[in-house]
């Protein structure tokens, strides 16, 4: 960095530039902000593909009682089905056992060994979730953006707008994804981190694990640091100076772009890097880094927090269990089980998990009903946890119905969610809105969303 | 420059002059742009659609209500005049504890409305397109001649003087070329263009370059960059697989279509029902394949019902997209919440689609391409060479048709060295396992009854020729045999595990197993052959006395519906005494594998024998002694053997030259997907757009109501004809004002209306919503003249006018909602490659043709699957092809494409975004096809800028910006070249390795750290915001 910051300070032919504060965090909009934070960041381990919560973290007893027998009709009446529509509805038993765990005697199932082991005083469960969209892809949008029509900011991109970065030399607002080997490989468009009607700069960066880890990060052969960063003074130099002839505001974004370019050609490959990272590390995380699991990148996501990446969000790509849905839970639980557990006590080990918010889950639940020996997809009711950031650990709140179906107590919607989540980190959802098509446009909606304080300490 | 300033002095003075001319300013307010917005804003939170809110039963957001409260020309009976004026408290409207009070220029503008009729306008848009008048007061001379250049000027000049705005002055030629150059080629222009037009005093000099560059080929490309984003035109088909499908002919149509300016009525005639019309021509079957650039998918396990819903329904949201400006989309499962859409007008929509044959499921298609109608587009060259190539071939095959009498002979000596295979007849025949083994007529076996697992046929034959020397196993396809096999194998297929011969004495006593050699068949099976010692499914695996295990024989799965055979020579000669027998045993070993037809003959020829020497027909027929034959077994013996004879070698070789030409031709034959019409099938309302769901109300094509167009079907069920011609009838109120207002933001960079994609209630109202008329019904009138409407766009003062502009005006109006200047935004993402090629001189300026692959990162396409695919770089020209011809890959656009923005067209785009990151930083300075370009610009700089280090740049500054640099940008660039100089002084291997980045020729005498160098300095040049900006 010490070379990085020595150069920068005089552009190529002596001529100098504005060069923003480049090595110091950039300022959202909201400064200060509506309310102490009590968190910095959040790290979202996205489970793409409609996790069962019936086999993972809402035990229904009377469901495995009732396994084979029709739903009752009072249950269903009305309710949006995906592709069971038309189909006969059998109740489905939970397919693996659940256990207490803890000192909270936190309720999970069995398929969780590390997590329930380690961290079942640190999970805040809300098993009262439900959502509005019944398909994968307007289901992400409305998780990632609050409408399900596209077009709309990411969370990650409203807080980067809102709260700006803390670093300068990687993105604030970071995507890895990861694929497992048994569910349906579910897609996962680039417009769930994009930044809609903010400015571009706010939109999420993919991190690759083959490859370049971001493309086009590598100079060009023949291409030192030292040369490729005169160049880059001399383009900001010259871009500089037709900023002063035109006034013309994009030019100044992009000499940050490319100040911030040329920084991500170092700082990235350093935070891909995991040499320095010691062997026990590496194994907490079950990974030898660099291998694309999900427990690689979540040792990269907690380098990526060390580093003041604001919104780090965790794709795992295998959770769309129509069929054999058994074996595929127990086997994608077991892709993520070890990553998440580690990650949550290595940021505890490093002081770290009180400012940073782990979110866990979903799009949508899956339906207690068998599809064969699956499930489908389930909105009306589903299951999401919080560590760290504030969230009170070993406790649990609301519930789904005896079966499973309907979030019927303490309801949360996906907007009270995003609504505690940016509360959490200073802000007040009600005040946060840009202008957008003539309507003050917020994460939450237009509907009252509310804070759900009882998940908070 | 002294004209241009003269021509801002004039224009102050035209404004002035405006400003005071009486009646102008003083217009009268119009509903849509006046009184609609104000009255929204301060009273429709208590008079407006929500019920819940609303106070005395009054609304203002309707026709009925707001006439309740105005009476037309006179302010005294108009209660709503009344209360805004009111100054006492319990009837002041709106009230005053509402906090959002009416200025007197708002009242004024209320009273203005009133008094000039109280006019009610629905939703602009959906209103019949007005003939406006030019706004009423000229500007005098010479001031028309300034700014005001054409009709454009006058409607937007006046809302400049109604608004206190002023306009800027028309920009120098160097930036007017370079404007003009990328709007209507999408390439920059050349330096000695620049320098021309600059020196060019003929009055008429803009308008020269404004034909030229609209009579370019690069015109049609420019336009087809826009159009493809609306038609969502791809390689790929976008689901699951996202496999490859061929279209690039349709892409060549809308580039030509461009290029000759087609009537833009007709060009939306072809695509939408080009198949529809009479006796249509290959051009109007290609557009027609507008229809088939939607998605689709090979994905097992989907369910064609619903993924044909899928499919019918982007159509529809294509149309809305692409001509109607509407957002269709909602309506597939509600009616549309801000325009009177209904979701029956979504599916009668949908019906005309109806017809269009497809599948929901294209199965296989991964594997087989088959993604549904498609058409052969040869080119004229290949259509020539087709036609030469099968006369040739007709022609050669003529030859090896005709005999003649030296052909004869020469058979006849071939016949008499012929070994004479004899069928043998057994007298008795066994199948071990029980099934049933029925000799025919021509002397086969035909196996039928029980099928046993594994079996072996026991054949007995006393009578075998004297001497016999080998033995031939035919296996004859039968219909009534699986697959057409000859075969039990559910595939046709057979495996014979073993053949046994066995010698019998008069007594019946065994004398012992006959010794074979020598085993050859027509053909072996390979499939399926990985583990098979072997490595293929050998005849001489049924000879081995199964010693490499007995599962393994001879088959031949690839060719079961073929007649195949063995033939397998003794060890030494054999004759039966009176009373002796051999038995032969076909021992079938492989499950579920027996073989279903077969004849078995002998002879005692000379080894050493061999299996393909012909067909076994033909062994039947000379069996037939010669006086014996019939007329066709002469002949099909005497084609045998011309396709064999030493004589007519040559011949054959020629044909099989031609036929695999041909094929060869064949294959670089593009082909394009096409509409075919099929009887309709039904099409229902779907309730909540639920494809399950059978229980909303079929319908048939029809068109919203709520717009008015007075078009009339000629048949009872209209089709996509009249679908295309209801898009295109004059009475449309979208179309044109959609294509119009997009043909502006080409040229503006932004609509009139701003919303490009949605002219309804959600989207923008024009900034001059006149004039956006103005032009839309020019381009009715004007016969959908496309060129026509863009060159009065741009011959326009507006479009002249300078983009600079002072932070003061900026902040004031900062998105030129007034057109007071031109834009300033950054270059698409195709035209950014285009412009870098271009300025390196690498750039290949083709015309058309199949999609192209330049440099891409490895592992980019890792996550694509079905199959999974690897990028492989094109080579030579295609590296260098403009950006519109880059591979579309759906789910994975090329990442330089990506990062500037361009969509991955799996729906209508209709306005790009525009976007400004790091990462694009990234692709312009390390993207190879970047880094090629500056070193090739380097080169270029090398060689042909002549001088010292200042000469070369000021050449090199020119070729990238048209401009000189000033002395401070010199500076910057030389002190650049001086410290990388340096640099690669000291590494000679970097500056090497530099030079040697992309495919393109290196120039060898260059000195490697000058050179370096200089690269260093291009990269620098095509990085520059300037360079990417168009201004």
């Amino acid at each position: 960095m010490a070379l990085v910051s020595l150069l920068s300070s005089e552009g190529a032919g002596g001529v100098r530039w504005n060069q923003g504060d480049a090595q110091t965090p950039s300022q959202g909009v909201i400064s200060p902000t509506h309310f102490p934070p009590k968190a910095k960041r959040v790290i979202w381990l996205y489970m793409a593909g409609g996790m069962s919560h019936l086999d993972t973290f809402d035990h229904k007893p009377k469901l495995e009682e009732m396994n084979g027998q029709p739903m009752p009709e009072s249950v269903t009446a009305g309710q949006q089905i995906a592709q069971l529509q038309g189909q006969k509805l059998n109740c489905f038993a939970p397919q693996h056992p659940f256990k207490k765990w803890g000192e909270s005697g936190q309720s999970l199932s069995t398929i969780w060994p590390e997590l329930a082991t380690h961290c079942a005083d640190e999970m805040c469960v809300v098993r009262s979730m439900f959502t509005e969209a019944i398909n994968h892809d307007p289901a992400h949008t409305f998780m990632n953006t609050g409408n399900m029509v596209t077009g709309r900011p990411a969370m990650g991109s409203w807080l980067l707008y809102g709260l700006g970065s803390e670093t300068q030399n990687l993105p604030g607002f970071v995507v890895m994804v990861s694929t497992g080997k048994f569910g349906q490989k579910q897609p996962i468009a680039a417009r769930q981190w994009h930044s809609g009607f903010l400015p571009s700069r706010f939109q999420g960066v993919e991190f690759r694990s083959q490859g370049d880890p971001v493309l086009y990060v590598k100079n060009p052969k023949g291409v030192d640091h030292v040369r490729q960063r005169e160049i880059v003074d001399a383009i900001n130099a010259m871009n500089q100076l037709q900023q002063d002839a035109t006034s013309d505001p994009e030019i100044a974004t992009r000499i940050a772009q490319y100040e911030m370019a040329f920084r991500m050609q170092s700082s990235v490959p350093e935070l891909m890097d995991v040499k320095d990272e010691p062997q026990h590390i590496l194994d907490m995380y079950g990974t030898q880094g660099g291998d694309g699991t999900f427990g690689s990148n979540c040792l990269l996501a907690r380098r990526l927090a060390e580093r003041g990446t604001r919104f780090i969000q965790l794709y795992h790509r295998d959770w769309d269990h129509h069929g054999s849905i058994k074996s595929h839970v127990a086997g994608t639980a077991a892709e993520v089980d070890r990553g998440v557990s580690a990650l949550i006590q290595d940021l505890k080990q490093r002081d770290m998990l009180d400012d940073t918010i782990i979110v866990f889950g979903s799009e949508f639940g899956r339906t207690p009903m068998a599809q064969g020996s699956g499930r489908d997809h389930h909105l009306a009711g589903f299951t999401m946890w919080m560590a760290g950031g504030g969230f009170k650990g070993g406790m649990s709140y609301g519930a789904t119905d005896d079966l499973g179906y309907h979030a019927a107590v303490d309801r949360v919607s996906v907007h009270d969610l995003h609504a505690t989540l940016l509360h959490q980190l200073g802000i007040d959802h009600a005040r946060f809105s840009v202008k957008f098509q003539g309507l003050d446009s917020r994460l939450t909606g237009v509907e009252p969303a509310r804070v759900v304080t009882e998940l908070l300490s | 420059m002294l004209r241009d300033r003269q021509l801002c002095l004039w224009g102050v003075i035209a404004l002035v002059h405006y400003a005071t001319t009486p009646g102008f300013a003083e217009e009268s307010a119009r509903f849509n742009r006046d009184i609609r917005p104000l009255l929204s804003d301060h009273c429709y939170a208590c008079h407006g659609p929500d019920a819940n809110q609303r106070e005395a039963d009054l609304r203002l957001d309707t026709e009925q209500g707001l006439a309740s409260v105005t009476k037309a020309g006179d302010l005294d009976e108009s209660l709503l005049f009344h209360h805004v004026t009111s100054t006492v408290e319990d009837e002041q409207m709106p009230p005053a504890d509402f906090g959002k009070p009416l200025s007197e220029e708002q009242i004024s503008k209320l009273a203005r409305w009133i008094q000039a009729g109280a006019q009610w306008q629905g939703h602009w848009s959906f209103q019949p397109i007005s003939q406006e008048p030019l706004p009423s007061v000229k500007p005098p001379t010479p001031v028309s001649g300034l700014f005001v250049r054409n009709d454009i000027d006058v409607f937007t000049l006046r809302e400049m003087i109604l608004n206190h705005q002023s306009p800027s002055r028309a920009a120098d030629r160097r930036t007017l070329i370079r404007r003009l150059s990328f709007d209507l080629t999408g390439l920059p222009p050349s330096s000695e263009r620049v320098k021309a037009f600059e020196e060019d005093a003929r009055a008429d000099a803009y308008e020269r370059l404004v034909d030229e560059l609209l009579e370019s080929p690069h015109y049609g490309e420019r336009m087809a960059m826009w159009w493809l984003d609306l038609v969502r035109y791809a390689d790929t088909v976008g689901y699951h697989g996202d496999q490859n499908v061929s279209v690039s002919p349709y892409r060549d149509y809308v580039i030509e279509s461009f290029n000759s300016n087609k009537r833009f009525d007709q060009f939306t005639i072809e695509q939408l029902a080009g198949d529809l019309l009479p006796e249509p021509t290959q051009e109007q079957l290609i557009a027609s394949g507008y229809n088939r650039l939607g998605m689709m998918s090979a994905e097992g396990g989907v369910q064609p019902k619903e993924y044909l819903a899928k499919y019918i329904a982007e159509r529809v949201r294509n149309l809305g997209g692409t001509w109607l400006g509407a957002t269709l989309g909602c309506c597939e499962c509600h009616d549309h919440k801000y325009d009177p859409f209904t979701m029956e007008d979504f599916y009668s929509f949908e019906a005309f689609f109806a017809d269009i044959e497809e599948r929901g499921l294209y199965a296989g298609a991964n594997q087989t391409g088959n993604w549904g109608p498609k058409i052969e587009v040869p080119t004229h060259e290949q259509t020539g060479k087709m036609e030469a190539l099968n006369q040739a071939i007709l022609e050669t095959e003529q030859l090896l048709r005709t005999s003649t009498p030296q052909l004869e002979t020469a058979q006849r000596a071939w016949e008499a060295q012929l070994p004479l295979w004899q069928t043998l007849t057994a007298v008795e025949q066994v199948s071990l396992a029980g099934a049933s083994l029925e000799p025919k007529e021509d002397g086969s076996i035909f196996v039928q009854g029980k099928n046993p697992t594994t079996d072996t046929y026991r054949l007995t034959y006393d009578q075998i020729p004297s001497g016999m020397t080998a033995i031939r196993i035919d296996v004859i396809p039968d219909p009534a045999l699986p697959a057409q096999g000859s075969g039990r194998a559910g595939n046709g297929n057979f495996v014979l595990t073993e053949l046994i011969l066995r010698k019998f004495d008069a007594q019946g006593r065994e004398v012992g197993r006959l010794q074979l050699q020598n085993p050859t068949a027509t053909y072996e099976q390979t499939g399926a052959a990985d583990a098979n010692p072997y490595k293929k499914w050998s005849i001489a695996s049924a000879i081995d006395g199964d010693v490499k295990g007995q599962d393994w024989g001879w088959a031949v799965m690839e060719k079961s519906t073929e007649p195949q055979a063995a033939i397998i020579e003794l060890v030494q000669d054999l004759t039966l005494a009176e009373g002796e027998s051999v038995n032969v045993e076909l021992v079938q070993n492989h499950g579920q594998h027996t073989i279903g037809r077969f004849r078995i003959s002998a002879t005692a020829a000379n080894r050493p024998l061999q299996a393909n020497q012909f067909p076994s027909d033909l062994a039947a027929l000379l069996a037939i002694p010669r006086d014996q034959r019939n007329e066709t077994d002469r002949a099909k013996i005497s084609e045998h053997y011309r396709n064999i004879a030493p004589e007519l070698a040559p011949v054959r070789e020629s044909l099989a030259d031609l036929n695999q030409q041909r094929k060869a031709l064949q294959e670089s034959i593009v082909t394009t997907l096409v509409t075919r019409t099929v009887e309709p099938r039904m099409v229902r309302v779907l309730p909540r757009g639920n494809w399950m769901d059978e229980s909303g109300n079929p319908v048939s094509p029809s068109f919203p109501q709520f717009l008015n167009v007075s078009y009339t079907p000629a048949t009872s069920r209209m089709s996509r004809l009249d679908l295309a011609q209801w898009v295109v009838h004059s009475e449309n109120p979208l179309t044109s004002r959609v294509v119009t207002n997009r043909l502006w933001k080409l040229l503006f960079g932004r609509g009139l209306s701003p919303r490009l994609d949605d002219l309804g209630a959600q989207g923008a109202l024009p900034s001059h919503p006149e004039l956006l008329d103005f032009l839309a019904l020019q381009l009715i009138d004007s016969g959908w003249d496309v060129r026509a409407m863009i060159k009065m766009m741009v011959m326009s003062g507006t479009y002249r006018q300078s983009s600079l502009v002072e932070s003061e005006q900026l902040a004031k109006d900062p998105e030129n909602h007034w057109l007071t200047r031109q834009a300033r935004y950054r270059l698409d993402a195709e035209m950014i490659r285009d412009n870098a090629l271009a300025i390196s001189g690498l750039l290949v300026r083709d015309v058309g043709g199949t999609s192209v692959k330049p440099y891409q990162p490895a592992g980019y396409w890792a996550y694509l699957n079905f199959p999974t695919r690897q990028w492989k770089s094109g080579q030579g020209d295609d590296l260098y092809r403009r950006g519109l011809y880059v591979h579309w890959q759906r789910q994975y656009l090329h990442p330089s494409l990506l990062a500037f923005d361009a969509p991955s067209r799996e729906e209508c785009t209709a306005d790009r975004s525009r976007s400004n990151t790091p990462l694009q930083s990234l692709v312009l300075l390390n993207d190879p096809t970047f880094v090629e370009a500056a070193r090739v610009f380097a080169q270029r700089v090398l060689t042909n800028g002549d001088g010292d280090d200042a000469e070369r740049l000021q050449w090199a500054f020119e070729q990238a910006l048209h401009r000189h640099p000033t002395a401070e940008e010199a500076e910057i660039l030389l002190s650049l070249l001086r410290r990388q100089l340096e640099g690669y002084k000291a590494n000679q291997n970097a500056a090497q390795e530099l030079a040697s980045v992309g495919d393109y020729p290196s120039a060898a005498d260059l000195n490697p750290a000058e050179f370096a160098a200089w690269i260093s300095v291009c990269r620098a040049l095509l990085n520059l915001h300037e360079t990417i900006t168009r201004n």
